[in-house]
């Protein structure tokens, strides 16, 4: 074992690991916090804590993390690389890890112009390819980015996204590659919609061995309502939903929308539970936690191991 | 070259105003190419500037001088003899060019009709885009050509992002993806093979966040 996380425990048993996410809430709201983990409790193995998402501000991904942290669950750090330069990272991640926070997902982020501070400056001093290389460096050579010696490294287990639905798809087997080289430990994917070209990416990402270097966790978004699907086929970037299911949402009255994006949902992990080098799944009910249960269970995928 | 936008002509009015006597300079290198600030330029915000203050009852008497290149002091020493017959200069070349004036002529207030905007090259006729951030350490040799630095949205040195759609960056259809450019180029020259080589975090001390940046070359410097 490289760290103390409990995904990477889940990971190495073998089990199919679990996680979830938990969007920080846009003010000095704790209670929010552990209202929306508190419905992830026991149904997942961890829990990923965004960092501004949609370029945001939100309640700080640490902040957040800390106290998931003090409720006896294990928090996934997310950190993009949008708003801080490598001073401020690394700082994060050293106080982070102080504070019982050994798991970390490395991101570029979302760029500012998708958020209420459009007039922000955009940092970027790393991306997230330098940002993985950073915290590996950090955990294995106990040395800063910089090069000097850490005094009691932070030893976190790093994580990545991928997303295999972006253009051009014909690289997007070696962009994984390139961040399995930079030292990534696991990987959470986009939302899954279209799984036939999740399969093929599967496939060459299976034929180049990167399954056995890296654990895909295979990213699932139930989505509530047909208006919900559109919105995310037309509107968010990178994002591939097909036609028929649109019009599987669209098929059926409103008020059965929620429960057929949900069927949709657990019948996509059932498939992809079949699929060579998936690991586990990265379940992202955005505003509906109290549904990753249900789906969890209705998959099959409870109860979580005991470690 | 340098490339530059005007001014809307109430923020230029509300620098001007204030005073009688606007010695106006244009320059004759980038800023005529782009159409923003050279001679033609420099005599239609003049007509503008006397027009607007002829309907306000006030005589500007404003002197126009195109200069061959503003941000050189042989130059600008061109100006001398004009100064003690202007109260403000309002400068419609790049920001150099305005500093430059600045620097020699310390009691003379100074105002940029311009705001500079990008190193860019023209695409077509009225049309420039960015395409250099001068970082001072070029990859342009391991990208393509193509700069992910200036054209990259994200400047992401181990692109593309996971937005890239259709060949057009995530945050408007109009803006080419840099990787997109990157990946067709690397693939027309047969070296896919190098979109896996990751590039290392860059050292910035060779851009702006070094601190402000001199160049030294001590077989011309006198």
């Amino acid at each position: 074992m490289k760290t103390e996380s409990r995904l990477e425990k889940v990971l190495a048993s073998g089990a199919l690991a679990v996680t979830s996410e938990c969007g920080p809430p846009r003010g000095a709201v704790p209670d929010k916090v552990k209202e929306k983990a508190e419905m992830l409790r026991g149904c997942v193995d961890v829990v990923n804590v965004t960092d501004n998402q949609t370029a945001m501000v939100r309640m700080s991904s640490w902040g957040a993390s800390v106290i998931i942290k003090q409720m006896g669950m294990d928090p996934v750090l997310q950190m993009v690389t949008r708003d801080r330069n490598r001073l401020a990272m690394q700082a994060d991640i050293i106080g982070a890890y102080s504070l019982g926070i050994n798991t970390m997902l490395c991101l570029s982020g979302d760029h500012p112009h998708f958020g209420d501070h459009p007039q922000a400056a955009n940092v970027y001093d790393l991306d997230s390819v330098q940002l993985i290389q950073t915290v590996v460096k950090m955990r294995d050579e106990g040395k800063f980015q910089g090069g000097k010696d850490i005094d009691h490294p932070p030893k976190m287990f790093v994580g990545a996204a991928a997303n295999p639905f972006a253009d051009p798809f014909e690289l997007r087997v070696m962009r994984l590659a390139k961040k399995v080289k930079a030292g990534v430990d696991f990987i959470q994917t986009q939302c899954i919609y279209n799984l036939d070209k999740f399969e093929t990416w599967m496939k060459g990402v299976c034929q180049r061995g990167l399954h056995e270097k890296v654990y895909i966790l295979a990213g699932i978004t139930p989505m509530k309502s047909a208006g919900m699907a559109r919105y995310m086929k037309n509107r968010v970037p990178g994002m591939d939903v097909p036609d028929d299911v649109v019009k599987r949402m669209e098929s059926v009255p409103k008020e059965q929308q929620p429960e057929e994006g949900i069927k949709i949902a657990v019948e996509s992990i059932q498939r992809l539970k079949e699929v060579k080098g998936v690991a586990g799944f990265h379940i992202m009910a955005i505003e509906w936690e109290e549904k990753v249960r249900e789906i969890v269970e209705k998959a099959g995928l409870l109860p979580r191991p005991e470690l | 070259m340098i490339t530059a936008v005007r001014k809307s002509i109430e923020e230029i009015i509300a620098c001007v105003s204030p005073y009688d006597r606007i010695l106006l300079v244009g320059c004759n290198e980038c800023v005529s190419v782009c159409s923003v600030g050279g001679r033609k330029e420099v005599a239609l915000l003049s007509s503008a500037l006397h027009m607007h203050f002829l309907k306000q009852g006030k005589t500007m008497d404003i002197r126009e001088m195109t200069l061959e290149r503003q941000c050189d002091p042989e130059y600008v020493e061109e100006l001398v003899n004009y100064m003690d017959g202007a109260d403000a200069v309002l400068s419609m070349a790049c920001g150099c060019g305005v500093q430059t004036i600045a620097a020699r002529y310390r009691e003379k207030p100074v105002f940029p009709a311009v705001n500079t905007t990008f190193m860019g090259a023209s695409e077509r006729q009225g049309v420039w885009s960015e395409r250099c951030q001068g970082c001072g350490d070029c990859v342009l040799g391991i990208t393509g050509g193509i700069c992910p630095i200036a054209r990259c949205s994200k400047r992401l040195m181990n692109g593309p992002c996971g937005g890239s759609t259709k060949g057009k960056c995530e945050i408007d259809a109009n803006i080419d993806c840099a990787w997109q450019l990157i990946w067709d180029r690397l693939k027309a020259l047969g070296l896919e093979k190098r979109i896996e080589d990751i590039m290392e975090a860059k050292d910035w001390r060779t851009s702006r966040d070094g601190g402000p940046r001199t160049i030294t070359r001590e077989d011309l410097a006198s």
